[in-house]
Order: structure tokens, then sequence, then C-alpha cells
């Protein structure tokens, strides 16, 4: 394949991606918001409206401020295809956003390129098909497996795996950014001691910790630009 | 029959086993395509199979902790609603909060199955879906316009490789908060003095998380065991997991 070939591909290839995610998702959110209904009619019940206004109303105001954050920060690291499976198949910050990233740094691929946007998009696939798989297993393994998954020894390693995956992350990270981690390490740090009631937003704070981080590497960039 | 078998008859598992049938082809289709993709503009075979396998490797454990959500949720959802709603757009630090939210909304005074009534399920399950739906209905709007720009971003002068940065930046920005928060719960002030609160397991576990990847990462680097990068995740966090198992039965 010429570059001119290898361009009109991708350039196919991209556009047959928005196509697809599009449609899927949309056929994802049909389903999924008549998914209450059907077995309301299998139940011979209906969603009350009153209790739904309200409802919403307090889950609307958290949660779609912090989606639209999520769109404009994920995006760019899932790239077009992780993102439009990303978002259909949900559990991005415990797991999807860390897979991505690891496996685009196992295939050596830098963010923004064609290569980049395939690995992730390879590394959603996989990882939503194992969750639907591992979770599909244990529905139909609920009662043999209940004891174990519930036995109170092994409960401080079931709620702490995301603290696990951020520490082998952290390594990893820590270790490519050495300049970047004190600033937002120790600005957050102290934010949290001082206002813990603060902790339960940290997913709102992550933002002003990232922008930071990037406003730090930027600096940096600048400066090693004018350097060389 | 009980509201929970009620909650869990062979219909609901058909509405749900549906849609997650039709979330997992979606999968399997984006995967085959990135996958010919790849090969047709002359990415490494072994590079892309290596993605897959670690990916997968990867997600075996945080997929075990999203199972325990469907169980925690079970006892008043009954089985179909959880398994739906954590295999398809849910995340597991959300789906209890919300359930919680919408319980209370449908007058029950929480997630009790005591109090739970049909009419309270069903709206219980159409708060969950369309609270959770705005990422992907974004995506839907905007991510071609979006993608569009930020490629036009990466593909200017100088943009590419600081994109790479930016992206390690934020990743770093991410955990530094995470991380900061742990600290916040073991060690906060109230009502003017510094108070201990004893909750350390976060830090134990992320701290031999992190300790094992080190470990990982110099025999995959010094000792020339590259293909230990697949599983080099997976076991990190099987050490920081151990690792708090133990200390919790020790302190």
């Amino acid at each position: 394949m010429n570059e001119q070939e290898r361009k009109a591909y991708l350039e196919q290839y991209d556009s047959r991606t928005h196509f697809f995610g599009r449609i899927g998702l949309l056929i994802g959110i049909i389903l999924l918001i008549g998914a209450p209904f059907a077995m309301g009619l299998s139940l011979n019940a209906m969603p009350d409206a009153n209790a739904f206004v309200k409802g919403f109303l307090q889950i609307a105001i958290v949660y779609i401020p912090s989606s639209l954050v999520e769109f404009l920060i994920y995006t760019p690291m899932l790239g077009a295809g992780g993102s439009y499976l990303g978002f259909l198949t949900g559990n991005l910050i415990n797991m999807k956003i860390p897979c991505a990233l690891n496996a685009r740094d196992i295939a050596g691929t830098e963010a923004g390129t064609t290569e980049n946007e395939i690995v992730s998009t390879l590394s959603i696939a996989a990882s939503s098909l194992v969750t639907t798989v591992v979770i599909a297993l244990g529905v139909l393994l609920m009662i043999p497996l209940r004891p174990i998954l519930e036995s109170e020894v092994l409960q401080p390693a079931f709620n702490n795996v995301v603290p696990a995956l951020f520490g082998a992350m952290a390594y990893k990270y820590f270790r490519k950014g050495k300049k970047l981690v004190a600033i937002p390490l120790v600005l957050m740090t102290v934010l949290f001691i001082c206002m813990p009631n603060l902790i339960s937003n940290v997913g709102f704070l992550m933002i002003l910790s990232g922008a930071i981080a990037i406003a730090h590497a930027w600096l940096i960039f600048r400066k090693e630009g004018k350097a060389a | 029959m009980n509201i929970l078998d009620q909650l869990s008859s062979t219909p609901l598992y058909l509405i749900s086993g549906i849609i997650i049938l039709f979330v997992a082809a979606m999968s399997v289709f984006f995967l085959i395509r990135a996958y010919r993709a790849g090969l047709a503009i002359g990415m490494d075979k072994t590079k892309l199979k290596r993605t897959i396998t670690s990916s997968v490797t990867f997600s075996i454990l945080p997929s075990v902790s999203i199972l325990l959500g469907v169980i925690a949720l079970s006892g008043t959802l009954g089985i179909p609603l959880p398994w739906l709603r954590l295999s398809v757009i849910g995340a597991l630090h959300y789906e209890t909060s919300v359930a919680d939210i919408a319980a209370k909304s449908a007058g029950l005074s929480g997630l009790n199955v005591d109090e739970m009534t049909l009419t309270a399920f069903v709206t219980i399950a159409l708060l969950m879906a369309v609270g959770i739906i705005w990422g992907a209905v974004f995506m839907t709007l905007f991510g071609k316009k979006y993608s569009s720009k930020l490629q036009k971003k990466s593909g200017s002068s100088g943009g590419r490789s600081f994109g790479d940065t930016a992206m390690t930046a934020m990743f770093i920005g991410l955990i530094t908060a995470y991380i900061g928060s742990y600290v916040g719960q073991l060690v906060q002030v109230q009502s003017g003095s510094l108070v201990i609160t004893g909750q350390y397991l976060q830090l134990v576990t992320l701290a031999f998380s992190a300790l094992a990847m080190a470990v990982f990462v110099y025999f995959a680097e010094n000792k020339k065991m590259a293909w230990l990068d697949n599983f080099s995740i997976a076991g990190s966090m099987l050490v920081g997991m151990a690792a708090s198992v133990v200390c919790a039965l020790i302190f």
C-alpha cells in the first residue's frame, strides 16, 4: 500500500468508524431506555412519572455535567473507535481508560496517531468482552460463587481494586513524567486533608489536577522546544 | 412468587440478555475492524495480538469487582437489571449511588427489598438508564466533530508530540487526585484538628501494587522478559489486593 492508498484507506476507516459508532450508540441508547418499559410490560407495572422527574432532577444535576467533562477528556485519550465503544460499555475510569493506556504503552504507539486509534479500539473491545464474559459467568454461577466473593476475609481485596489498579499505573506513569507529579500530588493531598468533604467529588477534582499537570507539561514542552 | 423472584424472571433475563448480546456483538465488530485495519496499514501482527492479550489479562480483576456490584445490587433489584446495568454503559461507582437516589425518589427509604414494589422497580430502572446515558448521547451528537478537531490539532505543527505528553500529564493528574483522596481519607482536618481515621488500606494496596509493578518493570527491562508486560498490571493488582487482605487480618 503506497502513501496515497494508505491515506485514502484511513480516511474511509475513520469515516466508517463514526458511521458505525453513531448507529451503534443510537441503537444502544434506544435499547437501554426501552428496557425498563419492556420489563414493566412483562411485570405489569409502569414507571411513576412524578418519582421519575424528582429523581431525574437530582441525578441530572450531577451526572450531565460530569458526563460532558468525561466526554471532553476521555475522547482524546481513547480515540474515535475506542470512545464509541467505551461510552457504550461503561466502566471507563476504573477499567477502560487505564486498559487503553496500558495497551498503548505496550504497543509503543503515540497519542493522535492512527496506530494508537487502532490499539485503543482493540484494547477497549477486548476489555468489554472480558467484562461481559466474567459477569455472565458470574451470573450463571451466582450460587456457588457468592460465598467466595462475599467472604469477609476477601472483602478488603475487592474493596480496593481501584487503588490496586492506580498503584500499578502510578509507578508506570510517574516514572514517565517524573517532573509532573509533585505539584498536583501535593496540592490534591493538602486539599483533601483540609477539606475531606471534597473526597466524594474526586471525579471533578481530577479535572483540576489534570489541568495543572497539562499546564506544567506545556511549560516544560515549550522550554525544551526553545532550548532545541 | 415474591418480589425478588419476579425481578429475576425469565422475560427480564431475556430483555437484559438481548441488549448485552447487541453490545458484545458491537465490540466484536469493532475489534475485527480495528485488527484488519492494523494489518492493512502494515502494523505488526504480534503487536496487535499483544494488545489484545494484555487487555484481556488487564480486565479480569476489575471485571470481578464489577461482578461484586451485580451481586450487591441483586439483593434488592434481582439479577437481570444489575447484570444489564453493569455490563452496558454502567459504572461500578455510579450504579449503587444512583440506585439509592432513584429508590428514595420512588418513595422507598433506600434500596430496601422489603419496601420494593414493581412500580418502584421500573422507576428505578428507568432513572438508572436515563441518568447514565449522557456520555453516549454527547458522543453520538458531537463525537465526530470533536474527534475531527482533535485530529486537526494533533496534525498541526508540534501538536503531535505534545498530544502524547498531554495524555501522560492528564493521567498523572487523575492518579494524583485519587492518591490525594486516599491520603485525605486517612488523615483529615475535623473541627480544626488533624485526625487519623484509620482508613489506611487503600494506601497500603496502592503502595504494594506500585512496588510489585517496579519489580515487573525491572525484570521486563533488565532481564529481557518483555512478555511480563502483558501480565504486569494484573499481577501487581493481585499483589496489592493480597496485601490489603493480609493487613486487614493482622491489624
